[in-house]
């Protein structure tokens, strides 16, 4: 379970404020804490716990629920092969989270691109533009508010899927 | 005193040696490289947002087209992280199948990689060898899904068909023959001192800012990270087959060229062992909420036709939850997180392009050198634009 797991006890006992949820599934261990801890949280689990590198910062959309957006890391621990997910929850009217870039070169681009499709915003980052969109590009395609076919059309009906 | 200016120069999109449609703006201090920023996105066709309106299997085709020159490879990153999320058991024959063509695919992937990285060198008999020994494993593409490049090939739960009888007959062939291609291949490169002189050296980059920019597969392991998801976080039956993992000392484009080639052969070595394994047996899971029908079930019965048309028309229902599963694809760490709400369509479907993050790292490993080593630099670090634009 995830209260066996060594960083998660860690994260607990030292954010014990901070830590929303910890849960285990197939195998993964989650962790969801407060977005204003993130890159403290983050930099525990680098600098004292051996996960290295930073896979993946990607986001969610949960529309219609409260808050709205889930950013998710996903960190690999070289040395001990572990992986660890942490979530944190972003709200829609406050739409913003610290970035990860001090801490690893590689969230640049990954933050770039979930601000891009997703928008949210990275406070402190480097170089917030959009990465995959035209500059000019108005909204943020992976919103589930943001229709399959483009703004301007309307949706498709003849479809079974 | 000479003044100096700093130079902005535009490469690609439409230039032989980005790869497809990359588009570099690259500032030159007289030919030294100063600054690049690249622009991607051409290729752009919203993979993730697509998969959200579709039935699980109905994303299995969209895959193929992110790394159009490892198509399997994707088809595997995502039927895992699905079949994860099922918590489904595949059975052994098609667990083995996949591992053959899963290093196939690097073969077919690194091949085209030696191919252009000499082309772009200048060294232009490698690329015709080399297209030549794709072209079997094209032709075993062929042979198996129909198709040389969409290979559409896995399903969730296990293959879309069983293996044509000749199947271990033209792999054995190419187990058998592609060693001694490997050899010319070395034997035109290794000592070459044209290959040398403009690969030793070039687009160094540390163990410590490798891991800092996230770069992962062969470009991380030529910086000397011992690292590979086939052997630390196994999948398909990997901790069963006896493969090297080869690791870098340098850090520059001549290591990860080694590092490519050992790989290489270890594929050939693996798909060996594999075959000894290859045992006839059912080639999909029993569980036929997920699975599709065999096909003289579907064309012989009513109940093989409705059956059939459920999951075509309907998809199948998953549990709730999240998942991410990495693979070792040729390129570097391929990862699916799919999070589902208990639907017939995933909530979200991220795809964690290893070519994209590799990308971020050129400005690092290209500073300060000249401009004919960025050709070399781009040529290294194995990008597809269908991967990095999704």
């Amino acid at each position: 379970m995830a209260e066996n797991n060594r960083a998660v006890v860690k994260l607990q006992e030292r954010f014990a404020d901070s830590v929303l949820e910890s849960k285990e599934f197939r195998g993964e261990t989650t962790v969801v804490v407060k977005k204003e801890k993130i890159l403290e949280v983050l930099k525990c689990l680098k600098q004292d716990l051996g996960y290295n590198f930073l896979t993946d910062v990607t986001a969610v959309d949960y529309l219609g629920q409260e808050p709205r957006f889930m950013v998710v890391y996903h960190l690999y621990s070289i040395p001990n092969k572990e992986r660890i997910r942490i979530k944190a929850p972003v709200t829609e009217s406050d739409c913003t989270i610290d970035s990860a870039c001090a801490l690893w070169k590689t969230a640049d681009w990954l933050e770039r691109e979930v601000y891009d499709l997703m928008g949210i915003r990275f406070n402190n980052h480097p170089n917030m533009v959009r990465i995959l969109m035209t500059d000019d590009w108005v909204g943020h395609p992976l919103r589930k508010d943001y229709p399959l076919q483009g703004p301007d059309r309307e949706p498709y009906k003849g479809r079974l899927s | 005193m000479a003044s100096t200016e700093i130079m902005t120069l535009n490469m690609g999109p439409q230039h032989p040696s980005t790869h497809g449609v990359l588009r570099l703006i690259v500032e030159l201090d007289g030919e030294v490289i100063q600054k690049i920023t690249p622009h991607i996105g051409y290729l752009h066709r919203g993979v993730e947002k697509l998969s959200e309106h579709r039935t699980y299997h109905q994303t299995i085709p969209l895959t193929d087209r992110l790394d159009y020159l490892a198509p399997m490879s994707n088809n595997l990153g995502y039927i895992l992280a699905v079949e994860k999320l099922l918590a489904l058991e595949v059975p052994e024959r098609a667990q083995v199948a996949r591992v053959i063509m899963n290093e196939m695919t690097r073969l077919k992937s690194h091949l085209v990689w030696i191919a252009c990285h000499a082309l772009d060198i200048g060294a232009m008999t490698v690329f015709i060898y080399a297209f030549r020994e794709r072209e079997k494993v094209m032709e075993l593409y062929e042979n198996i899904s129909g198709a040389r490049m969409t290979s559409n090939f896995f399903r969730v739960g296990g293959l879309s068909r069983d293996l044509p009888e000749d199947f271990e007959a033209k792999c054995q062939e190419i187990v058998d023959t592609f060693p001694g291609h490997f050899d010319t291949y070395e034997g035109l490169l290794t000592k070459n001192t044209i290959w040398v002189q403009r690969t030793v050296g070039n687009g160094v980059i540390s163990a410590e800012d490798a891991i800092d920019y996230g770069i992962s597969g062969p470009a991380l392991r030529g910086s000397g990270v011992d690292i590979d998801l086939r052997r630390d976080q196994p999948y398909c039956g990997y901790e069963n087959y006896d493969f090297k993992v080869p690791v870098g000392e340098n850090c520059d484009t001549f290591d990860r060229y080694k590092v490519r080639l050992i790989e290489m052969r270890e594929s050939v070595k693996i798909i060996a062992q594999a075959l000894k394994k290859l045992k006839p047996g059912p080639i999909l899971a029993d569980a036929p909420q997920v699975c599709y029908p065999p096909k003289e079930s579907v064309y012989n019965s009513i109940e093989g036709l409705i059956h059939h048309f459920k999951i075509a028309s309907e998809g199948f229902p998953v549990p709730e939850g999240e998942v991410y599963q990495g693979v070792e694809a040729p390129k570097g760490e391929l990862g699916f997180y799919i999070v589902s709400d208990g639907g017939t369509k995933p909530r979200r479907m991220r795809i964690r392009p290893p070519s994209f993050v590799n990308l971020g790292a050129i400005e690092k490993m290209a500073k300060g050198s000249m401009l004919p080593d960025l050709v070399a630099i781009i040529g290294t670090l194995d990008i597809v634009l269908g991967e990095i634009d999704r």
